[in-house]
């Protein structure tokens, strides 16, 4: 039998593959820790020259920071010699003693020595309740939004300022101090601007021409002026305008310039957030029956609360900055006391204003940095229903 | 189908107090009789609170005379001769001049913040990455004393003064530069550069005109510099520099001669920028995010370069997302510069608020005023905003 050219091709194909070779593995240069950096760092010869700048900025910076703070520093001693070069003949970094012994005057001010567990109790009520209320899971939310909105400010003025008919004496305002100080104006401001930014949102939105003219001139003017000229009217003016007999204490004018100051901000935050409801809810809530606050209450805020809420945390992280500012009206907030510490001739050496500043920016960035993580957080959940 | 009601009648009436209508006038009465009452009691207050303290009401303080010292002046100010009048204008144009400068500054570290971010350089966008969240979370008061007490005032005294190149000196009392003094024919040489100026704006309309009508772009850039650099280059070198420099020197104990920059300015210069910058790159990167992926894409296939991408397709449109929120940032860097009363920069709030209101106790008055200049500035700026957004909104069909 002869083979035909039929068979000859078969034959031939059985020196083929059947199966398509595998990718081979790209080549070394491109992947892997070299790849990254040639694909990350070293693309081009200007990606080149920057990374070489950043690289050498990083390389003085870091180290400079370190021994600073950790390797150079100074973390046992009792007064001002023991922070100083001439002292100690060695380079000196942070001077951690002057901070240990000023941690209470940090946190409590001038409030009397055997009254203090009164602010810590406060603390834990707030951590409570600012948890119930940023936990989204947590139990029966609406209970702390009431514990949060009514029952906390009330205990933590008879806490902290004293109530004789429950056996607490007074501690006069003028001794609070610190984080403490700090840490209230925050609440107050957030606890009065939510409801009244909420209700001049409202205002500026709405059909009677009056409310809406007082609504759009508080807020406009308002945030057309700086912070330190509301607190300087809430500090030389307000006593004038009350009688005598009523002349609110130093903070709280103080209290009252931020609260007024964080609403018109607030209240642009919520309008933003209630021009996004598209405006079938309105009607259709109409369309049903509601009555005007039934229909807010109900079906537009829950709404426009919901995706504001990641705005409402960003006010909330300027306001908490901004809490440094009664500092200029005199009142001795966390950072005016570290102003006052670090000048106290108990401590005086050139690394002291430093350490003392590092400790406020600490501070600062722990609570805002934590604040604006939860807000990314919280952009990123409410953002999940929206996305295909 | 009878839905029961006969023909003809009228609908059900509704008590008068249910009425829309009736209920929205007694709000709105209601609401103007409360603000009317605070405003009359507040008022009335002030005049009983005012008279019992002694204290004159009105503007009559405006022209009488100041009596106190003013370390930056921009104009004419001694505290003999002047009022509090012009310690007001003393104070807001320093308001102004460290605005402005601070606007410039936090402009361009702003942008490069915001490009670098969206670097495909890891190292870069890590590096603004972390720029951005320190500075942002950091009270700005807490940076002005920073750069003031623990950086500027603590540089060592006026004996022994860094020395820079170029005769600048840097000490506690700040920066201290060689200062031009004019030798005449100065006028001339500004005349000449603001010509070339104007010149290289007629020829960027000519450019501009040109490509849309050819689709040739014109080097505008190359142009203009030629315009303003060489007329400038040539006066000089056949007059010679019209400017003598007075350098600093340095004595036994002291320097004399030259400008001092205070360390108060430079320190709020300094935060300010610092500060701004930050959130200006946030609004940039926003802006960039802002422009579709497809733009980018569509520059690249026909064979565009990543830079120039960025320059004539990716900012021009990112700048309609960007312009708005980046003149709020401007705005909010002028109201931040009133945090100079912290640090002893004479500025509106420190000499107004503070010292001339001090002096002549008239707090109404003097915060009005204060509050009113603040106003002034955001309110044409917003208008000017508006306007603005108007003329550059896309046109939709």
């Amino acid at each position: 039998m002869t083979m035909s050219e039929g068979d000859l091709a078969v034959i031939e194909l059985h020196f083929v593959r059947q199966t398509p070779l595998g990718p081979r593995p790209a080549p070394a240069s491109m992947t892997g820790a070299v790849g990254w950096l040639r694909q990350n760092l070293l693309s081009t010869p200007f990606n080149i020259a920057l990374t070489i700048v950043i690289a050498l900025l990083l390389v003085w910076v870091i180290p400079e920071l370190l021994k600073f703070l950790v390797i150079d520093a100074v973390w046992t001693g009792a007064d001002r010699d023991a922070c100083r070069e001439a002292v100690q003949h060695r380079p000196i970094g942070a001077c951690w003693p002057f901070v240990w012994e000023r941690l209470p005057y940090f946190t409590y001010g001038s409030y009397p020595l055997d009254q203090r567990w009164r602010v810590d109790t406060f603390f834990v009520m707030l951590a409570v309740g600012v948890f119930w209320m940023l936990w989204l899971e947590a139990p029966r939310r609406d209970l702390g939004a009431l514990y949060f909105f009514i029952v906390l400010p009330v205990t933590s003025f008879i806490l902290l300022h004293g109530f004789a008919a429950v056996g607490l004496p007074v501690v006069d305002t003028v001794l609070w101090g610190g984080a403490l100080v700090t840490i209230v104006v925050a609440s107050v401001g957030i606890v009065v601007s939510l409801p009244l930014g909420i209700l001049l949102a409202l205002g500026r939105r709405s059909q009677m021409p009056t409310v809406r003219l007082f609504s759009t001139i508080f807020i406009e003017f308002v945030r057309g002026v700086p912070l330190v000229t509301v607190l300087f009217m809430a500090s030389v003016m307000l006593p004038l305008f009350v009688s005598e007999a009523y002349s609110p204490d130093k903070l709280v004018r103080a209290l009252i310039g931020i609260a007024l100051f964080a609403s018109a901000y607030m209240a642009e935050v919520v309008r933003a957030g209630l021009q996004a409801i598209p405006k079938g809810q309105f009607e259709g809530a109409m369309a049903v029956g509601l009555s005007y606050w039934q229909m807010m209450r109900l079906v537009v805020l829950p709404q426009a609360l919901k995706v504001t809420i990641p705005n409402i945390v960003n006010t909330c992280i300027g306001l908490f900055k901004d809490t440094t500012l009664v500092f200029i009206v005199g009142i001795f907030d966390f950072l005016r006391t570290i102003e006052v510490s670090r000048i106290d001739p108990k401590w005086a050496t050139p690394v002291t204003s430093t350490t003392g500043y590092a400790v406020a920016a600490i501070f600062y960035l722990v609570f805002c940095y934590s604040m604006s993580r939860y807000a990314r957080a919280m952009e990123a959940r409410l953002g999940k229903g929206d996305r295909r | 189908m009878s839905l029961g009601i006969p023909a003809g009648t009228a609908p059900a009436r509704v008590a008068f107090y249910n009425d829309p209508k009736v209920r929205s006038v007694a709000y709105q009465l209601a609401l103007c009789v409360v603000i009317g009452f605070v405003v009359y009691s507040a008022a009335d207050n002030a005049i009983v609170n005012l008279r019992r303290a002694h204290i004159a009401s009105g503007f009559g303080f405006w022209n009488n005379t100041a009596g106190f010292d003013i370390s930056q002046t921009l104009i004419e100010y001694s505290s003999q001769g002047s009022t509090y009048g012009r310690a007001f204008w003393v104070g807001l144009l320093n308001t102004l001049l460290v605005a402005a400068l601070g606007i410039i500054f936090a402009t361009i570290l702003g942008f490069t913040i915001g490009i670098g971010r969206l670097s495909r350089n890891w190292l870069v966008s890590r590096a603004c990455t972390g720029y951005v969240e320190t500075i942002r979370n950091i009270p700005l008061l807490l940076q002005l004393l920073f750069w003031y007490n623990a950086v500027l005032k603590a540089l060592p005294e006026t004996r022994d003064s860094f020395t820079l190149p170029l005769h600048i000196f840097l000490n506690n009392r700040g920066l201290i530069l060689p200062k031009p003094v004019g030798q005449g024919g100065e006028g001339l040489l500004w005349l000449l550069i603001l010509a070339g100026i104007i010149a290289t704006v007629i020829v960027h309309v000519w450019a501009k005109r040109r490509q849309e009508r050819t689709g040739e772009r014109a080097p505008v850039f190359l142009i203009g510099a030629g315009l303003v650099i060489v007329p400038a280059l040539v006066y000089v070198l056949l007059t010679g520099f019209p400017y003598n420099f007075d350098l600093p020197q340095r004595g036994r104990f002291n320097l004399t001669g030259g400008v001092e920059v205070a360390p108060e300015f430079a320190a709020l210069l300094l935060g300010l920028s610092l500060y701004t910058a930050a959130f200006i790159g946030e609004v940039v990167r926003a802006g960039i995010l802002a422009v579709s992926r497809g733009q980018a894409e569509a520059a690249y296939a026909l064979g565009l370069r990543p830079g120039v991408t960025l320059r004539l397709i990716v900012l021009p449109q990112a700048m309609r997302v960007i312009i708005p929120p980046l003149t709020s940032q401007y705005l909010n860097l002028t109201k931040n510069s009133s945090l100079a009363v912290a640090i002893g920069y004479p500025d509106l709030v420190q000499v107004f608020t503070g010292t001339v209101l001090n002096q002549t106790g008239q707090a109404v008055e003097v915060v009005a005023i204060t509050m009113a200049v603040y106003l002034t500035i955001s309110l044409v700026t917003s208008l000017a905003m508006n306007v603005y957004n108007s003329r550059m909104a896309l046109v939709e069909r």
